[in-house]
């Protein structure tokens, strides 16, 4: 196990192997393209829990219970957990943490957490020899509506770029022993701000920052696009997806085949009335946990680039005419050849 | 960075999905046109037990009011206004629906800082900028008439 930065924000780790992925999603998330790829979908919203927010906390709860039972551990196996949410004061994780009683990292990079957080994660396997760690991310649809847009019932038209916050969680145990699928390497995104205003558009926001952030990993690793079977941005949406290829297009870099994004694919847009896809902490981790991994461990990828992305505004700065900056962090996952 | 910030933008709002303006006109038009049809029917009702049309014209606003929360809890006025927009917002029974949304989702938080304070979270500008709006109208007509 070593870590080597590797160029201005990469940082090439090895001896760092994913034990076990959970991934938990609403039923919307769970009937939607990748049905039968996660690990557990709830029959609603979570209407039995006194709130919404009990219902995120046991998204997550559930996400944690899976990932330690798939990979054999017992929460005094971990000696860190590394999460966020979307939610003030990432109280989702925070709260699910007086249960499980382990050492917390609780973070936040809004859409772009889960990146965040396995990057950190690989980090401290790989060069601080911390043992075992869990990383997760989570939201939840309702929560998230009443924190950034309305109340549910409240009626009001979507535009065709407007969100849909993911009912998702997703959790990863990371550690130093041998398994089939290895963190290479990690780019720490910075913050990019094209002057994008609307919430209702995150996804063009976001897209520069994407840009920027696999750019840079691949400058720093001095790979091609073409050295990667998949990349996958967290969620850019339909639109969000669109101008990356465009952007991409005129800065020199024409994106291929190999681009998706999680959101884009988490929901059937006409038949799901989603407009421009999932978004939130917890639609890149369910992504990733679930159908991605499959695809890796089936051996159909052999690397795989997922560029989580994140629009970090409130619903204040955006009431103040603030533009929206957003950030973006890269993990490059192969599954090891040995294994394959 | 700054520097690219005007040509993405612009190409930004070159390739923005449009909204379906034609689609949204038709819905709304004929929505907004059923729920007005419907208070009519209800106005011409109390009508015919006797009222006139002015005094009619409470219980109607009532009778709408009601439809439009009762609609609200049972979670079909936002797939209503989904579809038809101003239609279904515009009338009495989609200010129902600015109301009872946030008392329902304020619930969690109690009756005093959820549904209390929370309540006019959505219709509170629309009663301030509306009361306004009548006042200025009010004063305006004063003026020039001289009726109250």
């Amino acid at each position: 196990m070593s870590v080597k930065q590797c160029g201005a924000a990469t940082y090439a780790v090895s001896g760092v192997y994913i034990q076990s992925t959970a991934s938990v999603v609403g039923p919307k998330e769970g009937h939607g393209p990748f049905r039968g790829q996660f690990d557990r979908v709830w029959e609603d919203e979570g209407s039995h829990a006194a709130s919404f927010e009990k219902a995120e906390q046991q998204l997550l709860a559930e996400a944690y219970a899976i990932a330690l039972q798939k990979g054999g551990l017992r929460w005094e196996d971990i000696q860190l957990v590394i999460g966020g949410d979307l939610l003030d004061q990432v109280i989702t994780t925070n709260f699910v943490a007086r249960s499980h009683g382990r050492p917390l990292a609780g973070i936040f990079a809004a859409c772009a957490t889960f990146t965040e957080g396995l990057g950190l994660g690989a980090l401290l396997v790989g060069g601080a020899d911390v043992g075992t760690v869990m990383v997760s991310a989570v939201s939840h649809h309702a929560t998230a509506e009443r924190q950034f847009r309305f109340p549910l019932e409240l009626g009001y038209q979507r535009t065709p770029t407007s969100a849909w916050t993911a009912t998702a969680a997703g959790a990863v145990v990371l550690s130093q022993a041998a398994a089939p699928l290895a963190v290479e390497s990690v780019t720490f995104g910075r913050v990019v701000d094209l002057g994008g205003k609307d919430p209702n558009d995150m996804g063009s926001a976001m897209a520069p920052a994407a840009y920027d952030t696999i750019m840079q990993h691949l400058k720093d690793m001095g790979q091609e696009l073409r050295d990667f079977d998949a990349i996958y941005t967290g969620d850019l949406g339909h639109f969000g997806l669109t101008m990356l290829k465009a952007y991409g297009e005129r800065q020199g870099t024409p994106f291929g085949a190999e681009l998706h994004d999680c959101g884009r694919e988490l929901y059937d847009r006409d038949r799901q009335d989603t407009h421009n896809g999932g978004s939130g902490p917890g639609c890149s981790a369910s992504v990733f946990s679930g159908p991605l991994t499959r695809k890796l461990m089936a051996g159909e990828w052999h690397r795989l680039l997922l560029v989580a992305t994140g629009a970090l505004y409130s619903p204040t700065t955006y009431q103040q005419g603030e533009t929206i900056p957003c950030i973006a962090h890269a993990i490059q996952i192969s599954r090891g050849r040995a294994h394959a | 960075m700054q520097g690219e910030k005007t040509p993405y933008w612009l190409m930004t709002q070159k390739m923005m999905p449009q909204r379906p303006i034609v689609k949204n006109a038709l819905w709304a038009f004929f929505v907004g046109g059923a729920i007005s049809t419907v208070g009519q029917g209800v106005l011409w009702f109390f009508m015919r037990h006797g009222m006139t049309a002015k005094e009619a014209s409470s219980p109607t606003a009532v009778v709408m009011i009601g439809l439009g929360a009762l609609f609200t809890g049972l979670g079909w006025y936002d797939r209503l206004v989904k579809r038809a927009g101003m239609g279904a917002s515009l009338p009495i029974t989609g200010f129902a629906n600015a109301m009872v949304a946030p008392a329902m989702e304020y619930k969690a938080e109690g009756l005093v800082m959820g549904i209390g304070a929370r309540l006019f979270t959505i219709a509170g500008p629309v009663l301030v900028y509306g009361m306004a709006a009548a006042f200025v109208v009010g004063a305006a007509r004063y003026l020039i008439t001289g009726v109250a």
